[in-house]
C-alpha cells in the first residue's frame, strides 16, 4: 500500500506547532506549503509572517521567512518584491495584524496593486495575546475586551477589510474562504492556488481571507467552532469571490 | 470489486486531540484513545470496528499533519 | 565628476544613488521634501525603486523588506517622521540589517515648525526606539559633507550590518553649495546573509523575536560588541584652531559653522578660541574632548536646542573642566555675533578666574 498524502515539502517535517488544538493556522500552513510545492515556488518564496499567533511561522514553513513588526507585513513585502521582483512574496497575517494596526499598510499595498499575495487569517479575535476583541469580532461576540459582547455603541462594527480592498482597481483577486470542513479546506486550497498564480502571472495584488477556528479563545470545542463559522461567522463574513480582475491580464 | 484496502495511521506525538478527524470520518475508522500522548492529549487512533476507505477527509481537516493514509 | 551647485536635500539623494542605493521609500515632510522629489525623478532611470509610502512607518518597513534582500536602501524624513520610524529602526538593529536613514531636523517637540533645529540629538544617539541598541549617527555641516557622509553611511551600514542615521537640519537641506560627488558605484557586493529564497539550500529567516531570554541576552551582547567595535573604529571629528586655544567650543552641523564665524571674529581681538566639531555624534568623540579638557580652562557647548550634546561633553570630561552651555532651540538660528559675545564673556570669566 502506498502513502496517499506525503508530507508537504515546504512544511518542516515532524515539527509540533505551538498552535492550539483545532486551530485553523495549522491547516492553512499545510495548504500554503502544498500550493508552493505544486506551483514550484518554494525555492524563490519569501513569506512575511505577522506578529500574532503565526509569529513563529518561520519554525514551520521551510522557505525563507521575514518576521514583521505587528501590522507591517504588506509594507515589508512591498519592499522585498520591489527590490527583487523575481522572488515570490506573500504575507501571512491575522485580523489584528492586517485590519487593526496594519490597516494603512494593507489598504495602500492593495491600492498600489503590489504584485504580492496576502493570506489573511480571520479568527475574529486576537489569539496570541489571549482573546481580545479584534476589528473582525462579531456583534455581541464576547471577548476579553468585550466581556459583555461587542456593542457597536462602544466598539463599532465588524470591519470588512477584504471587501474594502476588493473595490480597488489595483486588487486583481480577492476571495473569502473558510477551513471548517473538508470541502471548505479544498476550496481554500484552490483559492490560495489562484492567488499565487496571479502573482506568478504578474497580474498584481491578491488577497485570500480565511475564516479560521480559534477554539481556545472562542471557548468552544474544535467541532463546535467549525459549526459556529457556518452558522454565525459566515453570515457576517459571507464566503465567495470578492474581486476577480484577472481577465485584463 | 473487492473493497479497497486502506489504512489510516495517526502520529501520536503530533496529535493534539482536537477530534476533528473523528468528527469528519463518515466510516468511524478513527476514535479517541484512552491513553495520553506526551503532550497530555487523548490522541486519535484507528478504531477496530470500522475500516478506512481512504477518503482522505481526516487528512484535510487535521491541523497538525498528524495523519497518514495508505492505499493503492 | 566636476563641481555642481546643489541643495543639501538634492545632494543626499544624488549621493545615495551614486552609492548604489537601489530603493528609496519616503513620505513628504518639510524641510526635506526635495529629497524625495529628487529620488522620484532620478532613481528609476538609475535602475532603482522609488515609492512614496502611505506613512513614514510604512516607509521604514518597506526599507526593511528591501534591505533584507541585500539591496542598498534609504529612507528620509524630518523629526516627527523620524519618530514614526523608531520602531522600524529598532527592528533593523535587531535584524542586523544595513540601512541609511536621513533626518533633516526641524523645530519641535510636537509639530514644532519647519525651521532648522538640533532637538533630535538624544533620539538619534540613544538608539531612539525600544530595546538595547545604538545607531551610528553622522552630522554633516556642508553640502559637500552631505555627499561624502551619505556614501560613508552606506559603507558603514554594510560593514557592520546596522542602520545608520544622518542628522542634517532644515537649513542644510535647503541651502545650496558647490559640491563634488564621489564616483558612482554599483552595489555589487554579494551579501551572503541576504534572503533570496532558499533555492536548493536550507530555508533561512529573519526574526527579532527571541523568546528564550538567555538567547536574547547573547544577542544583546553580540550587538554590544558590534557597537564597541564601531566606537573603536568610526569616531570622526574636525578640530579647528584648537592648538593655541584657551577656550574650546564644541558644536556640530550648522551650529559649528556659526561658531567658526564667531571664532574668526574674536581671534581678531586676540581671544584664542578653538572648535571641536563632532562629525560622528555616535560614536561620540569623547577622547579628543577629554584630552583638550586637560589643557584648556573652559569649554563652550553651542547647540540649536536646550542642551543635549552637552550631556555627552559632560560625560566625556567627567567634571575636569568648566563647561558653559549656550543654546537656541525652536528653530531660531543664532548668529556669529551672538556666539562671539558668549565667547568674549566666557573668555574674560575664565581669565579673571585664573588671576
Amino acid at each position: 500500500m502506498k502513502l496517499k498524502n506525503k508530507w508537504p515539502k515546504y512544511y518542516k517535517k515532524d515539527v509540533s506547532t505551538h498552535y492550539c488544538p483545532g486551530c485553523g493556522h495549522g491547516v492553512v500552513h499545510r495548504l500554503v506549503a502544498e500550493v508552493l510545492e505544486e506551483l514550484d515556488l518554494g525555492k524563490r518564496a519569501i513569506c512575511v509572517n505577522p506578529a500574532g499567533c503565526a509569529v513563529l511561522a518561520y519554525k514551520y514553513f521551510d522557505i525563507d521567512v521575514i518576521e514583521s513588526a505587528h501590522g507591517r507585513g504588506t509594507a515589508i513585502a512591498t519592499g522585498v518584491k520591489r527590490a527583487k521582483p523575481e522572488l515570490f512574496v506573500f504575507t501571512y497575517q491575522g485580523d489584528g495584524d492586517l485590519s487593526a494596526i496594519g490597516t494603512a499598510e494593507t489598504i495602500h499595498s492593495a491600492n498600489r496593486g503590489e504584485n504580492i499575495c496576502v493570506v489573511f487569517i480571520n479568527n475574529a479575535v486576537y489569539g496570541m495575546t489571549g482573546g481580545q476583541m479584534a476589528p473582525t469580532t462579531l456583534l455581541t461576540q464576547k471577548t476579553t475586551t468585550s466581556p459583555g459582547g461587542r456593542d457597536p455603541q462602544f466598539d463599532g462594527y465588524p470591519l470588512h477589510i477584504t471587501d474594502v480592498v476588493a473595490q480597488f482597481p489595483g486588487v486583481t483577486y480577492a476571495e473569502r474562504v473558510a477551513v471548517n470542513s473538508p470541502a471548505a479546506v479544498l476550496k481554500t486550497k484552490k483559492a490560495i492556488r489562484t492567488a499565487f498564480q496571479v502573482q506568478v502571472d504578474g497580474l498584481g495584488y491578491s488577497i485570500i481571507e480565511v475564516l479560521s477556528p480559534c477554539p481556545t479563545n472562542w471557548k468552544m470545542s474544535s467541532i463546535a467552532s467549525h459549526k459556529w463559522i457556518d452558522e454565525v461567522m459566515s453570515k457576517e463574513f459571507p464566503l465567495g469571490v470578492l474581486a476577480d480582475r484577472r481577465k485584463r491580464g | 470489486m473487492a473493497k479497497k484496502q486502506c489504512k489510516v495511521v495517526v502520529n501520536e506525538s503530533l496529535c493534539k486531540g482536537c477530534n476533528l478527524c473523528i468528527e469528519y470520518c463518515k466510516h468511524g475508522a478513527l476514535r479517541s484513545s484512552s491513553g495520553l500522548n506526551k503532550m497530555g492529549y487523548h490522541y486519535a487512533e484507528p478504531s477496530e470496528e470500522a475500516e478506512c476507505i481512504g477518503c482522505m477527509m481526516c487528512t484535510l481537516v487535521c491541523p497538525e499533519v498528524a495523519i497518514e493514509v495508505y492505499g493503492e | 565628476m566636476n563641481k555642481v551647485f546643489m541643495s543639501g536635500n538634492h545632494a543626499f539623494a544624488e549621493a545615495a544613488i551614486r552609492a548604489g542605493c537601489k530603493c528609496y521609500f519616503g513620505y513628504p515632510i518639510t524641510p526635506q521634501n526635495e529629497l524625495g522629489e529628487y529620488m522620484a525623478g532620478n532613481i528609476r532611470n538609475a535602475g532603482g525603486v522609488f515609492i512614496q509610502s502611505e506613512s513614514e512607518t510604512a516607509a521604514i518597513n518597506m526599507l526593511i523588506g528591501a534591505s533584507a534582500t541585500g539591496v542598498r536602501s534609504m529612507t528620509s524624513s524630518s523629526s516627527p517622521g523620524i519618530s514614526l520610524k523608531q520602531e522600524g529602526i529598532s527592528f533593523l538593529a535587531g535584524f542586523e540589517l544595513p540601512a541609511v536613514i536621513v533626518n533633516v531636523m526641524r523645530g519641535g517637540p510636537g509639530l514644532g515648525n519647519i525651521a532648522p533645529a538640533q532637538g533630535d540629538y538624544f533620539q538619534a544617539t540613544r538608539g531612539g526606539g525600544h530595546g538595547d541598541y545604538r545607531t551610528p549617527v553622522f552630522a554633516p555641516a556642508s553640502v559637500q559633507e552631505i555627499a561624502d557622509l551619505t556614501r560613508k553611511a552606506f559603507d558603514v551600514a554594510d560593514k557592520y550590518r546596522t542602520p545608520v542615521m544622518i542628522l542634517g537640519d532644515g537649513m542644510m537641506g535647503q541651502m545650496k553649495e558647490p559640491v563634488v560627488f564621489p564616483d558612482k558605484i554599483e552595489d555589487t557586493v554579494e551579501k551572503e546573509w541576504a534572503l533570496k529564497g532558499r533555492g536548493n539550500g536550507n530555508s533561512r529567516y529573519l526574526a527579532s523575536l527571541i523568546l528564550d531570554t538567555s538567547e536574547m541576552e547573547r544577542h544583546n551582547w553580540k550587538l554590544y560588541r558590534k557597537y564597541q567595535e564601531i566606537e573603536a573604529n568610526e569616531v570622526s571629528y574636525e578640530s579647528y584652531m584648537v592648538d593655541d586655544a584657551d577656550v574650546v567650543a564644541i558644536a556640530y552641523g550648522t551650529t559649528a559653522r556659526i561658531a567658526k564665524g564667531a571664532i574668526k571674529r574674536v581671534r581678531k581681538d586676540g581671544i584664542k578660541v578653538g572648535l571641536i566639531r563632532p562629525i560622528t555624534l555616535w560614536p561620540f568623540p569623547s577622547k579628543i574632548i577629554k584630552d583638550i579638557a586637560q589643557r584648556v580652562r573652559k569649554l563652550i557647548v553651542f547647540e540649536m536646542s536646550t542642551g543635549q550634546m552637552v550631556e555627552d561633553v559632560r560625560l566625556a570630561v567627567e567634571g575636569s573642566v568648566d563647561i558653559h552651555f549656550h543654546g537656541r532651540p525652536g528653530g531660531v538660528i543664532p548668529t556669529p555675533v551672538e556666539f562671539a559675545r558668549i565667547m568674549y564673556r566666557e573668555y574674560q570669566k575664565q581669565k579673571k578666574g585664573s588671576l
